[in-house]
């Protein structure tokens, strides 16, 4: 469904994306990890249309979308959410979703209809009337959540909806973002929270330094002594390893 | 539901009908009639800066486009005013189209786009000020000829009562922009236009309607006062006064609501009125008023009057028994 093949993009003598790939077939929950700074936020913007890289190429449903306007990207059915949450503060949520829903739906009333429809499918239907800066930081994350859903996308990019929540907030958001899934969308999502990684998707790869180096099954991927390395500095493989057999 | 958004649209417009009856000073006429006019004005700022989120400090651009396109037209071609004033607002839109597609497509925002609606203005005006199609410095003269089909009238209530009427189609027009999906892209891209993009909104196009409706609204208050005055020179239409009327109307009355500008344009020119008769009509002083004014304003009411109406409804709500809270709320669920 979503190929990236060798993107490359810099800023000024900083490489943040190094000929990186990555593949996402329909219906897959795919996560892509790594340490701050990897570059991982600038994949996504490129993908979804909001820089261009330098070099390689994007295909969306077998159609090259590099370059396009992130609009026009969207409007294919390729969304994404923000890491730093960005909503339209002075609306209420039900507005907020209605942005959301108003790419596939002309009319008010029936983009109204649509947002409360969504806001209670990410359990916010309690909170429709209230202003969007009022909400917690959970309640800001879900919102992101609802109103990228809300343009019904087939491929949904999540850029770290789990930061800055608590284990009952995660636990909360879980099987939401499952739910999601088993209604048809694709998701690719950037996550720090392990636990959510290993519970949710098939699929992971690992951005390091703008490169990957690495990609599979998340535990096998964890488990890779380059991917741990990454995380915890030269040598800290090693180390591990060697500590481990020491204990046994 | 949709409808009732209407009601308090069609008490204003009544009650304002109703005023000439009770007026008979041909000075309040005018000012009902000036405050009418820059309500019309405040309007076409409120829809590009009030809802998109665009500040423009150059709408005297729009307003004289269509004052000077409406006066050419008629002197130069022979145009019947009324003819001429559709044509004046297609000017004043085009006009809109031309500043909003270089300075949208270049990405310019805030006070970026500001200096450019600036910038944009003074230029019209030395254009003005120079060509001999626009009359020059020495200005632009339409011969008094009082007739309906004329767009002049004898009875300064008649040209209230066009006014008006102006006044009522922009209100209804705006309060559709905010049951529309223009209306709520606009209001995205004020809010945040990231995240508008991200959500595929083209904050291109939706910026170049906002500015396009804008310009031409502005244009037709431009029509209207060419027509009551009969005179226009660049100084006057596209002066730097009816830029801050433009913005300082809508910013007093609550930006991004429909009734912000009506309310704001009385409010304005009854204190301007007020300080005129103590001061006694010290050049620049309104100026200097309109100044403090709007630091006055974005400090302690950055929502305007309407906001303020807002919260002071709500205080009074919050101290009714709670028992009514109560029964709101059920009955809104």
């Amino acid at each position: 469904m979503l190929e990236v093949r060798n993107i490359s993009k810099s800023f000024g003598g900083l490489r943040a994306v190094d000929n990186a790939s990555l593949d996402v077939s329909a219906g897959a929950i795919v996560s892509l990890i790594g340490p701050n700074g990897a570059g991982k936020t600038t994949l996504f913007t490129i993908i979804a249309g909001f820089q261009k890289p330098d070099e390689g190429r994007v295909r969306f449903e077998g159609r090259d979308i590099t370059g396009l306007p992130a609009h026009t990207i969207c409007r294919l059915g390729l969304v994404r959410t923000f890491q730093v949450v960005q909503p339209f503060g002075r609306l209420t949520v039900r507005e907020n979703i209605a942005v959301g829903a108003h790419l596939r739906h002309a009319d008010r009333a029936d983009a109204l209809e649509n947002a409360e429809a969504v806001a209670r499918r990410v359990g916010m239907g309690a909170m429709l009337d209230q202003p969007a800066t009022s909400l917690t930081v959970a309640g800001r994350k879900r919102l992101e959540l609802a109103r990228a859903l809300a343009t019904e996308p087939s491929l949904l990019l999540l850029d770290e909806v789990m930061a800055g929540l608590n284990p009952t907030e995660i636990d909360e958001i879980v099987p939401v973002i499952r739910s999601i899934r088993d209604d048809g969308v694709t998701i690719l999502l950037i996550e720090h929270v392990m636990r959510a990684v290993m519970s949710l998707s098939e699929h992971a790869y690992v951005l390091n330094n703008g490169a990957i180096i690495a990609s599979g099954p998340p535990r096998a991927v964890a488990a890779d002594p380059q991917v741990v390395e990454a995380y915890l500095g030269h040598g800290a493989a090693k180390r591990i390893a060697a500590s481990e057999t020491a204990h046994a | 539901m949709m409808a009732g958004r209407y009601t308090a649209i069609g008490i204003t417009v009544a009650v304002l009908a109703a005023l000439p009856l009770a007026v008979t000073s041909n000075e309040v006429m005018m000012f009902l009639i000036l405050s009418l006019m820059f309500a019309l004005l405040g309007q076409a700022w409120n829809i590009l800066g009030g809802y998109a989120g665009q500040f423009s400090f150059g709408h005297a651009a729009f307003f004289g486009s269509g004052a000077y396109a409406t006066a050419t037209l008629q002197i130069h071609l022979g145009l019947n005013p009324w003819v001429a004033m559709v044509a004046a607002m297609a000017v004043g839109g085009l006009v809109g189209g031309l500043i909003g597609a270089l300075s949208f497509r270049f990405r310019l925002r805030g006070s970026y786009f500001a200096l450019i609606t600036l910038a944009f203005a003074e230029v019209l005006r030395v254009v003005a000020h120079t060509s001999d199609f626009t009359g020059g410095g020495a200005g632009i003269l339409i011969p008094l000829d009082e007739r309906a089909a004329n767009f002049q009238f004898e009875s300064r209530d008649v040209f209230y009562y066009v006014i008006l009427a102006m006044v009522a189609g922009s209100l209804v027009l705006t309060r559709a922009l905010e049951d529309s999906r223009l209306g709520a892209w606009m209001l995205a891209i004020r809010e945040n236009e990231d995240s508008a993009r991200a959500l595929g909104v083209d904050t291109f196009r939706v910026k170049l309607t906002a500015i396009i409706l804008s310009g031409a609204m502005a244009a037709s208050a431009g029509v209207f006062y060419t027509q009551i005055f009969l005179y226009l020179d660049p100084g006057i239409a596209y002066g730097v006064g009816f830029s801050v009327e433009a913005l300082l109307v809508p910013i007093i009355g609550g930006m991004g609501t429909v009734f912000g500008p009506l309310v704001g344009s009385f409010v304005l020119h009854g204190v301007d009125e007020v300080t005129k008769e103590l001061t006694g009509d010290a050049p620049g002083l309104n100026l200097a008023l309109y100044g403090a004014l709007l630091i006055v304003m974005l400090r302690f009411l950055p929502d305007g009057l309407m906001g303020l109406m807002g919260r002071l409804r709500r205080a009074a709500g919050r101290r009714q028994p709670q028992q009514a809270g109560r029964l709101k709320e059920a009955g809104d669920a």
